[in-house]
C-alpha cells in the first residue's frame, strides 16, 4: 500500500509555549479514511490544519518527515502552499456559512479554486461548477451556483463547500468537523458523500470529536489527547478493545441504548450522599394529586417574519409530564422545540392552547401572577454563559436564584449558595469567578445550582449537553440522573441528540416543523418506530458499533 | 457628534486580540494622559497656585510679544500673558466639557430607556424624533439654541449637550434593546424576579456599560465643540479666557504671531487626546474583563 500522506513525529507550538501537538506520526492511503478523535483543545484541529500549511501566525511546525505524495512539505514557503491547497489536499471546514463568502454567489466560490490554479477555460470552469454540484447532490446546480451562501440550507452549502474543496480533485481531503453544525439527517447524507469519494480512492483525514460519526466512515482511528495519540489503530480493534483508558472513557461517555440507566461517565463526582434540601412548608407539598406536573393542550405559536410573514412556530403540541418523569423531545433545528421550552416556562403566551402547571392554570394567568409560582419550575439553557450576567460572579448568580422567604438573612443565602455548588460538584474557588474564566462544564454546572436554588419540581433542560464534549457532557448527564434521582425531578428535556434523548427519557416527543409526529416511551419509540420521519431520523443516527454501518439513504 | 458615536461604536467592536498587543504599548500614553489631565484638573480648581496674574491684566508695552522666560507663551493683543490665560481658560473648558457630556447623558439615558423599555408606540415616537434630530448637524442645533438664548457658560454648556444627546440616545436604546433580549433577562423573568429588579440589576447596569466609555471620549469632543462655538463668536464672550475664544482673538495675527494660536491650541488637543486615551484605556479594561 503506498503511502499518500505520511507524517512522523509532528510537533506544532505557538509562540514560547509549550507545544499543542507533541510528535504525532501518521500515514494516509489512498481511498482510506483516518479519523482523528479528541475532545476540544486536544490539538486535533491544529494537526489538520498543519497538513494546509495554516497552522496560524506565530506557530513552529516540525517534524521528522512530513511527506504529501513522496514530496516533502516541511519547508514549503507561501507560494508552495498556495499551489497544493485546493489541488493536492482539499479542506473541508465545520461551519459552511462562515468559510463561504456572503458576497460570491456559490458557483463563483467553487470556480475561484479552479481559477486560482489555471483549470481551463471559463466556459470550461462554468461546466466543471455545474457537474461538481450535481457530484456534490445538490438539487438545482444551475439555480444553486447563481444564488448566496445564505440562500442554501445548512446541508446545501456544507456540500457545496464540500464541492470547492474537491473540485480538482485532489488526492487527499481533510475535513474538520465536516458535519458538527448539521441536523442528523443532512449529517447523514454528507458522511454518504465523503463515503462516496473515499471509495473513489480519495485519501480522507476525518476530524471529529463525534465517535458516531466516525464509525461511518473511518478505517483506522487515532485517539487524540493533550497534543498526543494515546492510542492509534483499525477501527474495529480500538473501538472494541479499546488499549488505553481513555479511549475507554471516551467510549464509556457516549449514550447509547444499552447503557440506559447506567452512569456515563468512570468518576464520581463529589456530592454528599445525603442531599440536604430542606423542604420548606407548602413548596414542596402542594404536588398535584393526580401526578401531573405540567401539561400542555393544543399549544400553537406564531411568529411575524422580518418580512411580515407569519410563520407557525408551534402547531396543535399537547403533552403531559409526570412526577419524576423525564419527558424528552427530539427534534431537528427549527422543529419548535425551543419555542414549546419557552411555552413551558411561560416566557412566551401560546396563541391557542393552555399550559397548566401543578393542576393549576399557568399559560393565561398574567406575569404579575405567574411570579409568585415561577419557582416551581426553572431552567437550564442551552449556553449557560449567555444567560448569566456578565458581570456577575458564581456566587451572585445563584444566590439570585434563591427563594428570599426562605433564606431571608445573608448569612443562610451565603452557606445555601455553597451547598448548592457542592451538590453540582463545584468547589468553594469557583463561587468567587466570573462564568467567563471557568470551562464549558463547570459553566452548565452552575447552571444547574442556578436551577435547583428555587426548589422545583420541574427543570425545563434546553439543550443542556449540545455545547459540551463528549466526557463532560458524560458527567453533567450523570449529575442531572443523580439529582433527579434524590430530588425526586422532573425533566422536560430537550435534544437534538437521539442518543441522549434515549439514554435519559422515559418518555419521548418526536417533533418536526411544529408538530408532534410521534409519542411514546423512549422504549417503542427507538424500537419500533412508527412514523417515517423517526424511522428516518433513528437511520441517520450513526450508531458507534464495531462495523460501519451501510449506508441508509437520507 | 454621530460621527464621534459611530467611531465609539466600531471601537467597541474591534477584536480582542488588539486589545492584549496594544494594552502594553499604550501604557505610557495612559499615564502620560492622565498626569496631562489631572494638571488640567488643577488649573481649573486652583490656578492661581500656577501663576501669579489675573487673565485680565492688560500691559499695552508688552501687546504680541514672543514666548520668553517671563511671559511663558507670550503675549496677545493687549498684553495679556498667554499662559495665564491657558490656565484659566482650563476651568471654563473643562465645566463645558464635562457638564455638557453630563447632560447629554442623562437626557440620553431618559429617551434611550423610554424607547427601548416602552412599547411599540413610545419607542417609534421616540425613535422617529431621534431620527429627525440626527439628520441635523449637531453644530447647528446648537448655534440656534445659542442664537435664541446669548452666549454664555450655561448656555454652552446645554447647546452642546443638545448636540450630542440623540447621538447617545439612539445608542443607549440599541443597548437597552439587546439587554432586554438576552439570555440572562430570560434567566431572571423565569426565575420569577419582578420587572423592576430585572431593570435596575440587569438591564440598566449591562446596558450603560459602553457609555463609560463613549461618555469619557465625549469630554475631549465637548471641549472642541465648545472651542468652535467660541472660535465663532458664540461661546464664552471675550475678554473672559476661554481657550476657543482664545484661538479667535488669535486669528489675525495667525502668520506674525503662531504663540497666540499654538498654545490655546495645544491645550485643546492635549485634553481631547488625553480623555480619549483613557477612554480607549477603559474599554479594553471593561471588554477584557466581560465579554
Amino acid at each position: 500500500m503506498t503511502s499518500l500522506l505520511h507524517v512522523e513525529d509532528l510537533t506544532v507550538a505557538f509562540g514560547d509555549r509549550d507545544p499543542v501537538v507533541r510528535g504525532v506520526s501518521f500515514e494516509v492511503a489512498p481511498g482510506e479514511c483516518l479519523a482523528i478523535v479528541g475532545e476540544s483543545g486536544s490539538g486535533k484541529s491544529v494537526t489538520a490544519r498543519t497538513l494546509l500549511g495554516l497552522a496560524g501566525a506565530g506557530s513552529r511546525v516540525d517534524a521528522t518527515s512530513l511527506e504529501l505524495q513522496g514530496t516533502p512539505l516541511l519547508h514549503n514557503g507561501d507560494r508552495d502552499w498556495r499551489r497544493i491547497r485546493g489541488r493536492q489536499v482539499g479542506f473541508v471546514l465545520q461551519d459552511a456559512l462562515v468559510s463561504l463568502d456572503p458576497l460570491r454567489t456559490v458557483g463563483h466560490e467553487i470556480g475561484e479554486t479552479l481559477r486560482l490554479h489555471r483549470y481551463g477555460s471559463r466556459k470550461l470552469r462554468r461546466a466543471r461548477v455545474l457537474e461538481l454540484l450535481t457530484a456534490v447532490g445538490v438539487p438545482e446546480p444551475e439555480l444553486r451556483a447563481r444564488q448566496l451562501p445564505h440562500e442554501l440550507s445548512g446541508g446545501q452549502r456544507q456540500r457545496a463547500l464540500i464541492a470547492s474543496a474537491i473540485a480538482l480533485d485532489p488526492p487527499l481531503l481533510i475535513a474538520d468537523e465536516p458535519t458538527t453544525a448539521l441536523d442528523v439527517t443532512i449529517q447523514a447524507q454528507i458522511l454518504d458523500l465523503l463515503r462516496a469519494m473515499k471509495d473513489r480512492g480519495t485519501g480522507l483525514v476525518l476530524i471529529s470529536h463525534d465517535l458516531s460519526v466516525v464509525s461511518r466512515l473511518a478505517d483506522r482511528v487515532a485517539v487524540m489527547r493533550d497534543g498526543s495519540f494515546v492510542e492509534q489503530g483499525t477501527f474495529a480493534d480500538v473501538l472494541t478493545s479499546p488499549g488505553h483508558p481513555y479511549t475507554q472513557t471516551l467510549l464509556d461517555a457516549v449514550p447509547a441504548a444499552h447503557r440506559k440507566g447506567t452512569r456515563l461517565s468512570g468518576t464520581t463526582l463529589r456530592i454528599p450522599e445525603e442531599l440536604d434540601v430542606p423542604v420548606a412548608d407548602g413548596r414542596r407539598a402542594d404536588l398535584p394529586p393526580d401526578g401531573v406536573l405540567l401539561s400542555a393542550d393544543g399549544l400553537v405559536k406564531r411568529f411575524r417574519g422580518p418580512d411580515g410573514v407569519e410563520r407557525t412556530a408551534v402547531a396543535d403540541v399537547s403533552l403531559r409530564i409526570g412526577v419524576g418523569e423525564t419527558l424528552g423531545i427530539v427534534g431537528e433545528s427549527g422543529s419548535g422545540k425551543t419555542t414549546t421550552a419557552r411555552l413551558a416556562l411561560a416566557l412566551l403566551t401560546p396563541d391557542e392552547g393552555t399550559v397548566t402547571l401543578a393542576g393549576e392554570p399557568w399559560s393565561q394567568l398574567t406575569e404579575a401572577k405567574r411570579r409568585a409560582r415561577r419557582w416551581q419550575i426553572s431552567a437550564i439553557y442551552q449556553d449557560p454563559l449567555s444567560s448569566f450576567d456578565p458581570r456577575w460572579t458564581v456566587r451572585r448568580i445563584v444566590e439570585d436564584a434563591l427563594p428570599g422567604l426562605l433564606y431571608p438573612d445573608g448569612a443562610a443565602r451565603r452557606r445555601r449558595t455553597a451547598e448548592l455548588l457542592a451538590d453540582v460538584g463545584l468547589a468553594e474557588e469557583h463561587a468567587d469567578r466570573r462564568p467567563l474564566l471557568l470551562s464549558g462544564g463547570q459553566r452548565q454546572r452552575v447552571a444547574i445550582a442556578r436551577a435547583l436554588a428555587p426548589e422545583p419540581a420541574l427543570i425545563v433542560c434546553d439543550e443542556p449537553v449540545s455545547a459540551l464534549d463528549v466526557t463532560i457532557q458524560a458527567q453533567v448527564l450523570d449529575l442531572l440522573a443523580d439529582l433527579q434521582q434524590r430530588l425526586g425531578l422532573s425533566y422536560l428535556f430537550i435534544s437534538h441528540d437521539l442518543g441522549v434523548i434515549q439514554h435519559v427519557a422515559d418518555r419521548v416527543l418526536v417533533m418536526r416543523d411544529g408538530r408532534i409526529v410521534e409519542s411514546g416511551t423512549a422504549a417503542a419509540i427507538f424500537s419500533s418506530p412508527q412514523d417515517p420521519y423517526t424511522r428516518q431520523l433513528l437511520a441517520s443516527l450513526p450508531a458507534a458499533q464495531a462495523t460501519p454501518q451501510p449506508i441508509l439513504g437520507g | 457628534m454621530t460621527i464621534n458615536v459611530a467611531d465609539g461604536l466600531t471601537a467597541a467592536a474591534a477584536p480582542p486580540v488588539v486589545r492584549s498587543r496594544s494594552g502594553r504599548a499604550v501604557r505610557p500614553a495612559v499615564w502620560l494622559s492622565g498626569l496631562f489631565l489631572l494638571l488640567v484638573l488643577a488649573w481649573a480648581v486652583i490656578p492661581t497656585t500656577f501663576t501669579s496674574g489675573t487673565p485680565f491684566d492688560t500691559d499695552i508695552d508688552a501687546a504680541v510679544h514672543a514666548p520668553s522666560l517671563q511671559h511663558w507663551f507670550g503675549t496677545d493683543a493687549s498684553g495679556r500673558d498667554i499662559y495665564t490665560r491657558v490656565v484659566f481658560g482650563a476651568r471654563s473648558s473643562l465645566l463645558i466639557g464635562v457638564g455638557a457630556t453630563a447632560l447629554a447623558l442623562v437626557t440620553a439615558i431618559v429617551f434611550g430607556f423610554a424607547a427601548g423599555l416602552g412599547g411599540r408606540f413610545t419607542d417609534g415616537l421616540i425613535s422617529r424624533f431621534l431620527e429627525v434630530l440626527l439628520a441635523l448637524p449637531g453644530l447647528l442645533l446648537a448655534l440656534v439654541f445659542i442664537a435664541v438664548l446669548g452666549p454664555g457658560v450655561s448656555t454652552d454648556i446645554v447647546a452642546v449637550a443638545l448636540g450630542s444627546a440623540a447621538g447617545y440616545a439612539w445608542m443607549v436604546r440599541g443597548q437597552v434593546i439587546a439587554v432586554k433580549d438576552s439570555g440572562y433577562v430570560s434567566a431572571a423573568t423565569a426565575l420569577g424576579h419582578k420587572r423592576s429588579r430585572i431593570i435596575v440589576r440587569h438591564v440598566f447596569p449591562n446596558a450603560m456599560r459602553p457609555l463609560v466609555v463613549l461618555a469619557t471620549m465625549g469630554v475631549g469632543q465637548s471641549i472642541v465643540w465648545s472651542s468652535s462655538l467660541s472660535f465663532l463668536g458664540l461661546g464664552v464672550a471675550p475678554p473672559a479666557p476661554e481657550w476657543g475664544a482664545m484661538l479667535d482673538a488669535g486669528r489675525d495675527f495667525v502668520s506674525t504671531a503662531w504663540w497666540l494660536e499654538l498654545f490655546p491650541g495645544l491645550a485643546i488637543v492635549g485634553c481631547t487626546l488625553s480623555v480619549t486615551v483613557l477612554g480607549r484605556h477603559l474599554q479594553r479594561r471593561l471588554e477584557g474583563r466581560l465579554t
